[in-house]
């Protein structure tokens, strides 16, 4: 599993972070996220899953 | 309780796709109709008054999935057409085409429309703001460096004055309350928005309604107030709010009311389900009805509801911790709870007049709401507030 975030569409929500906090963070200044791990392991994938589709600014893309 | 083995999802947006790919992330086989009014693929609204707007993007880039992905998740899908009625008693949906197509469970996610002034149809130069063919046809107008009088200062009008004034518009934006926003951030932070759209250059009306579109010929020409005055304008937005999309569920026996009436686990009637901005239901941390017109709750309700389906009989109430956000300028607001209704507001960090600040509401002495003028961190420390009930004391001390 591969993950790509779309800086310039993070609106900042968090949401990511709370769904998979092994895996996402936000910047301190504004909220951006910050991706902790691209190629996390299987045992993240739904947690991974369930912060793309919650993303409200639809940034985060995964590649199987 | 087995799986169902056909669901059908009237609405093609964020809470319609939110719905078909949790259905399929949950190894859902069966079939999932998606029917969609637009012809476009599925696309996220946030952006329209904002990125696509000011034409930083191009419309293509506020496509929720490309097409692969949309491809990879093998749905009926049913475009450029609307639903138009639903028979309860034979589990069927009669399309606009004249298809009928036959559901174990159904799923509402047709969304809102704009609102408009009555008695512009057929008049030139009158706008709205809510799909990618109207955003089109706005900039066209922008392109002109028009004067825009826009109607309304919600988070639409608002997001839309800051877009158009950049690109060298001029702007008036008329609000019926003492200041943009004011209902929902209360009279402080609507008074510090007042300030903002000023200082950027845009002629602010506040407390005063339009009484009608004026016209020449065929083509508007500006608005008149009730107080006689007038605003003169090349071009005019409506940002007046909007309706929900239900009058097709008439005689359905499905209820609605301000929405799809809906109990705590989106759920409209037997094998009937809602999601997104037409959902009107229980939330159960607030102990009240809400129905939340935002990105985020279109995604989130969309994803409950597919499990929900799924859930052989044992549904999960459905309360989330609202999230909404605004660009204005180069101002963020982020807010998490609802702040409207709130009885307590207290600025706790940074302060109005640096438009830089977190602010937290209350009612009946809990905190309801926390709202962050860029001012992310602090935000998000304060949505723990909204998470676990605390009390306005603690939250504000």
């Amino acid at each position: 599993m591969q993950i790509t975030v779309a800086e310039e569409h993070c609106c900042g929500a968090g949401q990511c972070v709370l769904a998979a906090p092994d895996v996402f963070d936000q910047r301190d200044e504004d909220g951006v996220v910050v991706l902790l791990d691209a190629t996390p392991p299987e045992s993240q994938r739904a947690a991974v899953l369930d912060a793309a589709a919650v993303c409200p600014a639809a940034a985060i893309a995964v590649h199987e | 309780m087995s799986a169902p083995s056909a669901v059908v999802v009237v609405g093609a947006s964020a809470a319609g796709l939110a719905v078909a790919e949790t259905l399929r992330r949950e190894r859902f086989d069966g079939r999932i109709t998606l029917i969609g009014e637009e012809p476009e693929l599925p696309y996220d609204r946030p952006p329209l008054s904002k990125e696509i707007l000011s034409g930083r993007w191009q419309a293509d880039r506020a496509r929720l999935r490309d097409p692969a992905a949309v491809d990879r998740l093998g749905l009926d899908l049913r475009l450029g057409t609307s639903a138009e009625s639903v028979d309860q008693a034979a589990r069927r949906v009669l399309l606009a085409d004249g298809t009928v197509v036959g559901y174990e469970e159904l799923v509402i996610t047709t969304g809102v429309r704009a609102r408009r002034l009555p008695g512009i149809e057929g008049v030139a130069g009158v706008h709205v703001l809510r799909t990618l063919a109207d955003v089109a046809a706005l900039r066209v107008a922008l392109s002109t460096k028009p004067r825009l009088v826009i109607v309304g200062a919600g988070f639409l009008g608002a997001e839309a004055a800051s877009v158009a004034v950049q690109a060298g518009a001029e702007v008036s934006l008329v609000s019926d309350l003492d200041a943009p926003l004011a209902d929902v951030l209360g009279p402080e932070l609507g008074a510090g928005l007042v300030d903002l759209h000023r200082d950027h250059g845009v002629e602010v009306l506040t407390g005063v309604k339009v009484a009608e579109i004026v016209t020449e010929g065929a083509r508007a020409t500006g608005v008149r107030l009730v107080d006689g005055r007038t605003v003169t304008a090349d071009a005019v937005l409506m940002a007046i709010g909007s309706v929900p999309n239900t009058e097709w569920l008439a005689g359905s026996g499905i209820p609605t009311d301000n929405g799809v009436l809906c109990d705590e686990y989106c759920r409209a009637a037997p094998h009937v389900w809602a999601a997104g901005d037409v959902a009107n239901w229980f939330h159960r941390g607030l102990s009240e009805r809400v129905r939340i017109e935002h990105r985020t709750n279109a995604g989130e309700q969309g994803m409950a509801v597919a499990r929900n389906i799924l859930s052989a009989g044992r549904p999960t109430a459905f309360q989330p911790v609202p999230y909404i956000w605004s660009d204005q300028y180069d101002r963020k607001i982020q807010i998490y709870g609802l702040p409207r209704g709130a009885d307590r507001f207290a600025v706790t960090k940074g302060s109005i007049v640096d438009r830089e600040l977190l602010a937290l509401y209350g009612k009946n002495g809990t905190v309801r709401a926390a709202v962050g003028i860029n001012m992310n961190r602090a935000l998000r420390s304060a949505r723990q507030f909204l998470v676990t009930p605390t009390p306005w004391e603690a939250g504000t001390a």
